[in-house]
């Protein structure tokens, strides 16, 4: 713990992201109950929790993926509702990484990083082209940019896929679960890039598993357990001074090994 | 060394790298693994029996496959009439007892009919001094074609949105007509026939089914109800009743609804009905596409702010169409042999052409019918299996996922 660089605990006073009272339903399944969170900008916010415990759908819910069903929720002060245009304009502005990647298969990595600057944001090719290389650069694999994703590892493609959202130059970036489906070797690799993302300042909401990211980059830990918000706090605090039980429970399961 | 399993072991030099056993490459390896290891096991009386039905069975159906291939090779090669010099007609193709030249006894092509009714059976009763507008059309089809089976053809996008858009037009320019005053005169679709027909229709539904599909099966998968039940009523409407159905209806009942005086014309009527019968087939050929993608693709096309028919265009279809590239190949296969059916409602497509031309009394003479259809079969044969060997091709260079 001690060794661990902490980074400076960002986040100026401008708030980003706010879900208020967030409510939202799978069937008649109550997935997200009463969820309040503000984010202000530069924060990087890791959501950490049991499976099933909801942490997965707030964060798709700030792009809309999924769409929720009561609440409000602002996102760099557009208001996330059935209007697709204010949808759209969210989406240009969130970036996602999931956990499966995503990448497009038919589109070699270069033409995965250009696709949305070019067609979403009319930029031009050759401008396009530049930023999509200098970001593969940031996640060191410019080497790999005429290849296709198939010819990858995972993760490599995961870094691939963090630059692809990056291309869009968006102010908030989610990430979901980025390492949950990588071999151990390469965990590491993704985190790196993850850490120095985060150094820049960028705004980031990450649901995750590990914990000594956790301790390394979050400004707050926040602990989901079925579908409610039930502790967060500064990362220091969580680790050592859990107050719930329930958070108690879920760490002794997560550090035991 | 001495190697001991129970307890610690380290290796100090690699095992060595050795090429597998001889009899498992080249075509003796071939033929071990195929053939050899089926009919050699006699390790009990299950495996004898076995084997020996094999082994019968292997030289049973090498014999027959020899004895239909010589069969074959028989009829229209060795047996076969070439020639008819003295324009004898039914005679050169008939044997002695039926009055003709040929020994009792001969069986074989008769390839001067093929030749005679060549004409008829390409263009139909279109106008012998028109021809050179099918040969023109046929001639910048051909070359089209061509042109956009080389990879690195230049301007290859340019030459395929021509032929996908100026080229129709300009067929149908050339086919029909614009009148005397330019030169070309108009030419009435009943004297239309043959392998013209065959190609107007396959063509014309290939073409247009494709989009069709396309937009149906994009419209079956909507969130929007209406349209969703719409394109599956039409879906579900077109694949229920059977071609024929759909060619009488067009042909026969359709000009019942039609106000008097108002005609449409019967090959139009026709290429209507082959296209939309087509694309239902083709709306579920890709809809199946549509659902081998990953939601994730979805998901991860959203989230870049693609919208609905970008992330349609860009991401989704390019996936799905290669993914059924298959069963839409398939699908244009079985049409472009449906057009056989045109025959029914009176259209002489090429198969109708080689009936008429099996009638004639002039060339009368137990062979007449059976060289007429193999030489049908031979063409719808070479059509059908380079469209079939396209694809493969396609499908191999699409496939980047497995690269």
């Amino acid at each position: 713990m001690a060794n661990n660089a902490k980074l400076k605990k960002q986040g100026s006073e401008e708030i980003v992201i706010s879900m208020n009272g967030v409510n939202k339903w799978f069937g008649s399944f109550h997935v997200l109950r009463d969820i309040n969170l503000n984010v202000h900008k530069g924060e990087r916010i890791i959501i950490c929790g049991p499976s099933g415990s909801g942490k997965s759908t707030v964060i798709r819910c700030l792009n809309a993926l999924e769409h929720h069903q009561g609440g409000d929720i602002n996102i760099l002060g557009v208001t996330l509702d059935n209007n697709v245009h204010n949808v759209e304009t969210v989406r240009r502005d969130v970036g996602m990484v999931f956990q499966q990647f995503n990448l497009f298969p038919h589109l070699s990595i270069l033409e995965n990083c250009i696709l949305a600057p070019t067609w979403v944001k009319k930029m031009p090719r050759a401008e396009a082209v530049d930023l999509a290389m200098s970001l593969l650069e940031r996640v060191k694999i410019p080497e790999q940019a005429h290849k296709y994703p198939g010819q990858l590892s995972g993760g490599q493609q995961q870094r691939v896929a963090i630059a692809r959202a990056l291309c869009m130059q968006p102010e908030i970036m989610l990430f979901d679960e980025p390492t949950s489906a990588l071999d151990p070797e390469m965990i590491k690799e993704v985190l790196d890039v993850m850490v120095g993302l985060a150094e820049t300042g960028m705004t980031m909401i990450c649901v995750t598993h590990e914990m000594g990211f956790a301790r390394k980059v979050a400004d707050r830990v926040i602990f989901m357990d079925e579908g409610q918000i039930i502790e967060q706090n500064e990362p220091e605090a969580f680790f050592s001074k859990p107050k719930s039980d329930r958070t108690k429970l879920f760490l002794s399961q997560v550090l035991s090994h | 060394m001495k190697t001991d399993h129970s307890t610690a072991y380290v290796r100090q030099e690699d095992a060595p790298l050795l090429p597998p056993p001889r009899n498992e490459t080249g075509i003796i390896g071939w033929f071990n693994q195929n053939i050899l290891s089926l009919i050699n096991d006699f390790s009990g009386i299950g495996a004898a029996i076995r084997s020996v039905l094999m082994a019968v069975g292997t030289l049973a159906i090498l014999y027959y496959s020899a004895h239909i291939l010589w069969a074959l090779i028989d009829f229209a090669i060795i047996e076969a009439v070439w020639s008819d010099p003295d324009e004898l007609k039914r005679v050169v193709c008939t044997t002695e007892i039926a009055g003709g030249i040929q020994h009792n006894g001969w069986h074989g092509a008769c390839w001067p009919l093929a030749t005679a009714k060549m004409k008829f059976l390409i263009y139909g009763a279109y106008p012998a001094e028109e021809l050179w507008r099918v040969n023109i059309t046929g001639l910048v089809l051909i070359i089209g074609l061509v042109c956009l089976m080389f990879d690195r053809m230049p301007y290859r996008m340019h030459i395929g949105i021509s032929m996908l858009t100026i080229f129709p037009v300009f067929a149908y320019i050339m086919l029909v007509g614009l009148g005397d005053w330019i030169g070309l005169p108009y030419v009435d679709t009943r004297d239309w026939g043959g392998v013209l027909v065959t190609l107007v229709v396959a063509l014309t539904g290939i073409i247009a089914s494709l989009p069709l599909g396309v937009v149906l099966a994009l419209g079956r998968q909507s969130n929007m109800p209406a349209v969703r039940y719409l394109c599956t009523g039409f879906i579900e409407f077109w694949r229920g009743i059977p071609l024929i159905t759909v060619l009488f209806m067009a042909s026969v009942a359709l000009p019942l609804f039609l106000p008097t005086g108002v005609t449409i014309d019967n090959l139009l009527r026709a290429l209507i009905g082959v296209t939309l019968f087509a694309s239902a087939y083709m709306a579920e050929v890709i809809r199946g596409g549509l659902q081998a993608i990953d939601k994730g693709q979805y998901e991860a096309a959203d989230a870049l702010g693609l919208g609905y028919w970008k992330s349609m265009r860009l991401i989704i279809l390019p996936q799905a169409l290669t993914y059924v590239i298959p069963g839409i190949v398939n699908t244009f296969i079985g049409l472009f042999k449906d057009t056989t059916l045109v025959a029914i409602i009176g259209l002489f497509d090429l198969l109708g052409a080689a009936q008429a031309a099996i009638n004639d009394a002039g060339w009368s003479s137990p062979v007449q019918a059976i060289t007429l259809y193999l030489l049908v079969a031979t063409f719808y044969f070479i059509c059908c299996f380079v469209m079939s060997r396209y694809s493969m091709r396609l499908e191999r260079k699409l496939d980047r996922s497995n690269r």
